[in-house]
């Protein structure tokens, strides 16, 4: 579709590397295979263009700063799999689609919108004294306490600058 | 790069903002194939500089969101995302 230089083999090992860490920490990739095919072909489309992995469906500023919310997997495709059953692009899909029960449909873009922050000093009117500040995985929500963020999510495998503090 | 013309049945003036590695824009451009309309087409991403924001700025106006695909029909009504069978409707 993308045509380029892209060849089979890389869309294949990054096909397969995706798919196992999917599987591993708890996401699915669409089983159409073919579609899911082009999307890892746009991937690497973007990695070659921009230097990292940005959506596929996505305009990328080519501005990584700018761009950091729409590195696949993006901050998006978690309340998307929920609401819609798959993300934005259609790659990451629940339970039901996967099952080949429910088709992938468009999804509205969540981007620029609806992330509302939370930002609450204290929780049910309770200060809690921390001996650590807690860093929150922007894409799924992993939750740790310690000096740093990690430099890899150990959930979903995403480097430490997707990590925001949360308390 | 510029709009690209595909030739087909005159079913008015329709524009499609897409982006060449955005595999719901393939499918549209499939679908418009399939349906032998006249269309043009322009892939956003292939785009630099000024001409990309003139896209941006154009795709807006339809779509705040600017998101991937926009069809926009006889500069009158616009369809965001791969809407099968709206886009059918509207092109019959």
């Amino acid at each position: 579709m993308t045509g380029g230089n892209i060849d089979e083999a890389s869309v294949d090992r990054l096909y397969r590397q995706l798919d196992a860490d999917a599987e591993s920490g708890g996401y699915h990739l669409n089983p159409d295979r073919e579609f899911t095919r082009s999307l890892v072909e746009g991937l690497l489309v973007n990695i070659d263009r921009y230097g990292y992995q940005a959506c596929p469906c996505r305009l990328a500023s080519g501005v990584k700063e700018e761009d950091l919310d729409i590195i696949c997997p993006c901050d998006y495709r978690d309340p998307d799999v929920v609401e819609y059953g798959a993300c934005f692009c259609g790659l990451y899909v629940n339970e039901a689609i996967k099952k080949g029960e429910r088709q992938a449909e468009a999804v509205p873009e969540r981007r620029g919108r609806e992330m509302k922050e939370q930002k609450e000093e204290t929780a049910g009117g309770v200060t809690v004294r921390l001996s650590q500040p807690v860093w929150r995985c922007k894409v799924c929500g992993y939750l740790c306490a310690r000096p740093e963020a990690p430099d890899i999510c150990p959930i979903c495998k995403v480097p430490r600058e997707r990590f925001e503090r949360f308390v | 790069m510029t709009k690209v013309k595909v030739a087909g049945t005159d079913k008015g003036d329709i524009m499609l903002y897409a982006l060449s590695t955005c595999v719901w824009c393939g499918k549209t451009k499939k679908l418009l194939d399939e349906l032998g309309v006249a269309y043009a087409y322009e892939d956003v991403d292939l785009l630099k500089g000024e001409e990309r924001s003139a896209a941006v700025k154009e795709i807006t106006a339809w779509n705040p969101a600017a998101s991937f695909p926009t069809l926009v029909i006889n500069n009158e009504k616009s369809i965001v995302g791969f809407k099968e069978a709206e886009i059918r409707q509207a092109l019959a």
